[in-house]
């Protein structure tokens, strides 16, 4: 029987398998950033153990740092980056501070590098590490605890997840972004749909995708509850990567897109469940409620509690976002658009962004931040920042921002955002406030007009 | 890691499904480089509610927490397992968790119960009707005790062992050292380095 591409990369990664143990597992790259690797290496330190491989190890900070120039003013804050300078420098791992050109966001400046390839085993003490999986690769977050194991050995012990495919047939339609889709299948799978999964998007429209969009679409899988999602290599992904400064060269670059090539799911491979998604039917879509599989197209309206899968927790959530059932989606109105992180920070979205405010005025206070340094340098050369700027909207260094509550940029209780990010949890964005999803061009849009709005209903 | 055999106990109904990692331990909690001083941080924005129900005097001193489906989905912060055992809860039980949290927690020896949405919502209610019912769960015999009832839950083998032996993960995965150096010795040669 033929292998899915999932089994095919775990397979080529066991060191060692023994029965009724999970698989001990090799990691190709580790990337670490301030906030979930103070307390591994303090175990390191603690059991005298060295980091077994620092040159497949890559360090950054993005959760704490502020986007306005300046040093870090919460102490905390500032102690937490200190404490992971101090970290790099004593066990020789490569560290791209604040201020640096190549500082980011953990998961831009991995693909960015050309560090994410496929067939790698990808790992993050953070969730999102899901979004290298668009290079077709396994990648997940992991704990602290985990931190440590492979600081240590460079392996994971792990049982392998079950496979699914979500095969999305057709087309997307035009002003439909890889953001929407994502947004649709969590709404229909759910937020625990993807539990104990690794996820293969397939299909025409994953196809037609960038690697940008890719990325988008890999990077929420964990709101599916699914650990990894992956998308096969393709012509997409080998041009993205050649020339980075990471890739492969010369005959390297041959022999690895060689094998490269057959990172894909073989005809007769079986998967444990299949979900089916039809693009034609998809709209623009944005989230209502405070976990990212409370959501419907923007052209609908607040849903009813009674009408959905769990009413509780909707009435909970309506209650907590400040909404009524039956308002019409593009009759809420926002206070704060906020563009950026992991989910939708990379120069295509800023273009996408640049396009709907060329000319025009933005209503709402409107953050507009980079996922790394090098997408602000390039949006930059492309003269972005002037049309945001013109706009009115703020234009920022690069970090995490506003995407969660850890960094000067917060929502004040009840404030209301349309943000780009990929989580509108309780106080996420910051205590009390209220988060809803969207993609870059539906942030744009609604930056006009203060309400939720797409491209298309502009004039 | 501290052994986990069996624990007697009173619980906590935490009546709410998607409780998310963020919730558990909002993100200013996680600023801290320690690994101590999390419990102040649990729940932190739900506990400001009065009728809470870890507010409730009734609940001081509980071990378990009985919480509704999808616990610990979200962030893989492990400061929400850190947080939990901090404030003394050794297991939770729900019937379904965020695989990453699940993890998290079985490295760290808070025990991590799946049992069925129905079962899950009887002993809530149980507890609400008396909460001084004591609870005991068996990770030898993989069950969960209360009342004269008894209810089976599954965990693999390994997991199991570890928890009961209380073993660090590392430890185990430095026996196979060599194994890991063969491995390398066979990786492919254009693998990238950050050097
Ligand atoms: S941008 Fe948001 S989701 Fe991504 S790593 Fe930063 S905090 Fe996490």
């Amino acid at each position: 029987m033929g292998r899915t591409l999932a089994e095919k990369v775990w397979e080529q990664h066991v060191v060692r398998r023994a029965d009724g143990e999970p698989d001990l597992l090799y990691i190709d790259l580790h990337l670490i950033h301030e906030v979930t690797s103070p307390q591994a290496f303090d175990g390191l330190r603690m059991a005298g153990r060295p980091v077994r491989r620092p040159e497949l190890t890559i360090a950054t900070e993005d959760h704490n740092v502020p986007t306005l120039l300046g040093p870090i003013k919460d102490p905390v804050s500032r102690t937490q980056v200190e404490t992971l300078r101090k970290n790099c420098a004593e066990f020789g791992v490569r560290l791209h501070p604040m201020g640096d050109a190549g500082q980011g966001v953990v998961h831009i400046i991995g693909p960015q590098f050309g560090l994410t390839q496929p067939g790698m085993t990808i790992v993050c003490g953070d969730s999102h590490t899901s979004t290298h999986g668009a290079f077709g690769g396994i990648a997940f977050g992991i704990g602290t605890s985990e931190v440590e194991h492979v600081l240590a050995t460079q392996t994971l012990p792990a049982y392998r997840p079950r496979t699914m495919a979500i095969e999305v047939s057709g087309e997307l339609p035009a002003g439909v972004t890889a953001k929407d889709l994502i947004l649709a299948i969590i709404a229909k799978i759910g937020t625990g749909g993807g539990q104990g999964y690794i996820v293969e998007y397939r299909g025409e429209a994953i196809r037609e995708l960038s690697m940008e969009g890719r990325m988008t679409v890999c990077n929420m899988s964990i709101e599916a509850g699914a650990r990894a999602g992956m998308i096969a290599p393709d012509e997409t992904t080998f041009d993205y990567l050649k020339g980075r400064p990471h890739a492969p060269a010369g005959a390297d670059w041959d022999a690895a897109v060689e094998y490269w090539k057959s990172l894909t799911t073989d005809e007769d491979a079986v998967f444990d469940t299949v979900v089916e998604i039809d693009a034609t039917t998809l709209t623009p879509f944005v989230t209502w409620g405070t976990n990212p599989g409370q959501g419907a197209p923007l052209g609908s309206a607040v849903p009813a509690p009674q009408d959905t899968d769990d009413p509780a927790a909707a009435e909970r959530a309506l209650e907590y976002m400040g909404l009524t059932a039956g308002t019409p989606l593009r009759d809420v109105a926002v206070d704060t658009v906020f563009v950026g992180s992991c989910t939708n920070g990379r120069l295509e979205d800023l273009r996408a962004v640049a396009e709907v405010l060329r000319g025009r005025q933005v209503v709402t206070r409107t953050l507009i931040v980079p996922g790394s340094m090098l997408v602000k340098l390039q949006a930059e050369q492309e003269g972005l920042h002037e049309v945001f700027k013109a706009a009115g909207a703020e234009w920022r260094e690069a970090g995490c921002s506003m995407c969660l509550g850890m960094n000067p940029d917060t929502l004040a209780p009840g404030e209301r955002s349309a943000s780009t990010s990929n989580r509108n949890f309780e106080g996420r964005q910051g205590k009390g406030g209220r988060t809803h999803l969207v993609s870059p061009q539906v942030a744009a849009a609604t930056a006009v007009t203060g309400k939720l709005t797409a491209p298309a209903d502009l004039v | 890691m501290e052994a986990f055999t069996t624990h007697t106990g009173r619980a906590v109904p935490l009546r709410r499904s998607n409780v998310d990692t963020d919730q558990i331990i909002p993100a200013v909690w996680l600023k801290q480089v320690s690994r101590t001083g999390f419990e102040k941080g649990l729940f932190s924005a739900w506990r400001e509610d009065p009728a809470f129900v870890l507010n409730d005097p009734v609940h001081e001193g509980a071990s378990i927490l009985v919480s509704g489906p999808d616990f610990g989905t979200g962030s893989s912060r492990e400061h929400a397992v850190w947080a939990l055992q901090q404030y003394g809860f050794r297991v939770v039980i729900a019937a379904r968790f965020g695989d990453i949290f699940r993890n998290n927690s079985t490295k760290m020896g808070l025990l991590p119960v799946v049992l069925p949405a129905g079962v899950v919502e009887a002993l809530q209610s149980a507890v609400e009707a008396d909460p001084t019912l004591e609870i005991t769960v068996d990770l030898g015999e993989r069950q969960v005790r209360w009342a004269g009832e008894i209810a089976g839950f599954e965990i693999d083998d390994y997991t199991r062992w570890r928890l009961m032996e209380g073993l660090d993960d590392i430890g185990l995965t430095l026996r196979n050292a060599d194994a890991v150096a063969v491995y390398e010795n066979g990786r492919q040669p254009w693998l990238p380095t950050t050097v």
